[in-house]
């Protein structure tokens, strides 16, 4: 049996009087998209920050590729292959889409005015950066240049996941990727999941967007009350059970409820 | 998806054509907020051209001579290292009220130390500059860590290096004969350099070194990057991998440091080291006035350091222009609030270019 490549055991964290995770297990598949589903106040962001570094839980482990980890922040997680995309962008709306790709990792140049003068690469950047939207299909991107407060939101949204791809080795999470897009929008962004998922990068995916995570997703994570109620599957369940499980309107059986274990 | 209407499949007749920027609507003036948007260093730079235009006409060769123009950069060249400090805090978003009151303690130090302790001058300059850099480290932990308002931190602070200073310097002025007989070095950036006509003080040469190697640690480095991103959205920043903490510390220490160059400038510009310097009580304003007329935005993470240079220089031509034409010193004060409303109000302009 394969190994989960991400995997939660136990996450506990609390804000004051509100435990926002409640013993909380999760696992992401190799190769899989996980969507992760729930009401508003269920928790999901604070599960995914936990995993994503952004916030450290009081209690309960991590367990990358089968090695336990503890990440202090979202660097750390970066560094250990996790690339999240925020659902505000975490983009820096007055620099250049080159820019922004490379925040926090930028290249320098060869030689002495790289070591010596911390001269920045800028033509490779550039390449690099164009090179990923090229094959994530975005080049109706005309300037790599321009500041991304000048892209419409789908373009944002896509230069936030060509980041994502080009640097994220083990695993994605993307934080409701088509909340603030258009129909087209969103079929665009939906492919270049697709795209993502077909080079065998695993992905977890967190969206409100019914369709969308039906489309997407292999397995669904069902998120209530600070815990993993289910996991279903998409092919065997249909939105609307999905809606029921996630709302308390229906109870998962013992079964539904132990087909949890891969 | 087999219950759902697949609404999507409505779209797909639609025109398949991307968005293509056509320019038509933009015209010269659409054009033109772009260049800004791009550049913003270019307004403080047009306006410095014709303000050098209109006082040449105005007075000849007076104004219009290598003496009297580069006469502009000496008496600039202490607001103009101050601005440089001040341009780097503006750009993360934050302001500095101390920078002024700062420089004028480090001049202090270096002065005391010299003729106090007795130590060496080189010495004694070292001492002011990691003093600077150690209160800039100070204002910095308290914005970074305490997540204080950088308002009130330099607010704070600017009193108490003020106070600091008087206390520590028993109110005493150094004159500048002993300095000359006793600690040339501290002088050292007084020195003048006369090429036909034109003076430039090793001070001036110092402040524009300054800028530009700001101004190429900002466009060109990972560092400069990094102040932007900080400025511009520090919890994006953050997210997407800088070191918020890091960056704004580095950015503090190094006003705290450039203080102290501006103090070591001070003392090259009046000989002496006094505690009552008017810079430490007008130093952040006029500081502020040149960043601002520079195009830098108060909110942090447009705008460059060059412009800050454009903006000092600016002020310091209306001043000198004003002066030999004989106009009241309060129209020199008028006309650069004046330049002040104007500069944020472009500022406004440029940024509805995203709109």
């Amino acid at each position: 049996m394969t190994q989960p490549i991400l995997k939660g055991r136990n996450l506990t964290k609390r804000y004051g009087k509100v435990t926002a995770l409640d013993n909380c297990d999760f696992e992401l598949m190799p190769g899989e998209i996980l969507a992760v589903i729930g009401d508003n106040g269920a928790g999901k962001s604070t599960l995914i920050k936990a995993l994503s570094g952004a916030v450290i839980p009081d209690a309960g482990t991590v367990e990358l590729d089968g090695k336990p980890v503890k990440f202090q922040s979202p660097i750390d997680a970066r560094e250990a292959g996790i690339e999240t995309v925020y659902q505000t962008l975490a983009m820096s709306p007055a620099l250049s889409i080159a820019d922004n790709m490379f925040m926090g990792r930028e290249i320098r140049q060869k030689g002495l005015m790289g070591q010596l003068f911390k001269r920045l690469d800028k033509k490779e950047m550039e390449r690099i950066a164009r090179e990923k939207l090229n094959d994530l299909g975005l080049m109706t991107i005309q300037n790599i240049n321009q500041a991304v407060e000048t892209l419409s939101g789908g373009q944002r949204q896509g230069v936030a996941v060509a980041r994502a791809a080009a640097f994220g080795s083990k695993v994605i999470i993307l934080d409701e990727p088509t909340a603030a897009l258009g129909v087209k929008e969103s079929r665009k962004v939906l492919e270049l999941i697709q795209d993502v998922k077909s080079r065998g990068i695993p992905i977890i995916l967190i969206s409100h967007n019914m369709p969308h995570v039906f489309e997407l997703a292999d397995r669904i994570h069902v998120h209530r009350l600070g815990k993993r109620l289910c996991v279903v599957d998409p092919k065997k369940y249909s939105m609307s059970d999905a809606v029921a499980f996630m709302t308390g309107a229906k109870e998962p059986t013992q079964a539904e409820a132990e087909a949890v274990a891969v | 998806m087999s219950n759902s209407d697949n609404y999507e499949a409505a779209a797909s007749g639609a025109s398949t054509e991307v968005a293509s920027f056509a320019d038509t609507k933009k015209g010269f003036v659409g054009q033109f907020q772009h260049a800004l948007h791009v550049n913003p260093a270019i307004v403080p730079l047009i306006v410095l051209v014709a303000a050098i235009i209109i006082f040449g006409l105005l007075l000849g060769s007076r104004f219009f001579s290598p003496f009297a123009l580069t006469l502009i950069l000496q008496q600039v060249q202490i607001v103009g290292v101050l601005a440089a400090a001040q341009a780097l805090i503006i750009l993360t978003a934050g302001i500095d009220l101390s920078v002024g009151a700062l420089a004028v303690l480090c001049t202090v130090v270096m002065g005391q130390f010299t003729f106090r302790y007795g130590l060496p001058a080189p010495v004694a300059v070292a001492a002011g500059l990691a003093v600077g850099t150690a209160i800039g480290a100070v204002n910095g932990w308290l914005v970074s860590r305490m997540k204080l308002p950088p308002f009130i931190v330099t607010l704070g602070m600017w009193q108490i290096v003020l106070a600091a200073n008087y206390l520590y310097s028993n109110n005493e002025t150094i004159r500048s004969q002993d300095i000359e007989a006793e600690a040339a070095f501290l002088q050292f950036l007084g020195t003048k350099i006369n090429i036909s006509g034109a003076i430039f003080t090793l001070g001036v040469v110092l402040m524009i070194g300054l800028v530009f190697g700001l101004a190429y640690a900002l466009r060109s480095t990972a560092w400069g990057r990094h102040v932007y991103a900080v400025g511009d959205d520090p919890e994006a920043a953050e997210l997407a991998g800088v070191n918020v903490h890091k960056t704004l510390m580095s950015v503090y220490m190094l006003v705290g440091f450039i203080c102290g160059l501006a103090a070591w400038v001070m003392i090259g510009r009046y000989g002496s080291v006094s505690p009552s310097a008017t810079t430490g009580v007008i130093g952040n304003i006029q500081s502020i006035t040149a960043v601002v007329i520079g195009g830098i935005s108060l909110f942090g993470g447009r705008g460059s350091i060059i412009g800050a240079f454009f903006g000092a220089l600016i002020v310091g031509v209306f001043e000198l222009g004003l002066r030999m034409a004989g106009a009241d010193p309060q129209w020199t004060y008028l006309l650069i609030g004046v330049l002040i409303i104007a500069a944020v109000t472009v500022d406004q302009w440029i940024r509805k270019v995203t709109a």
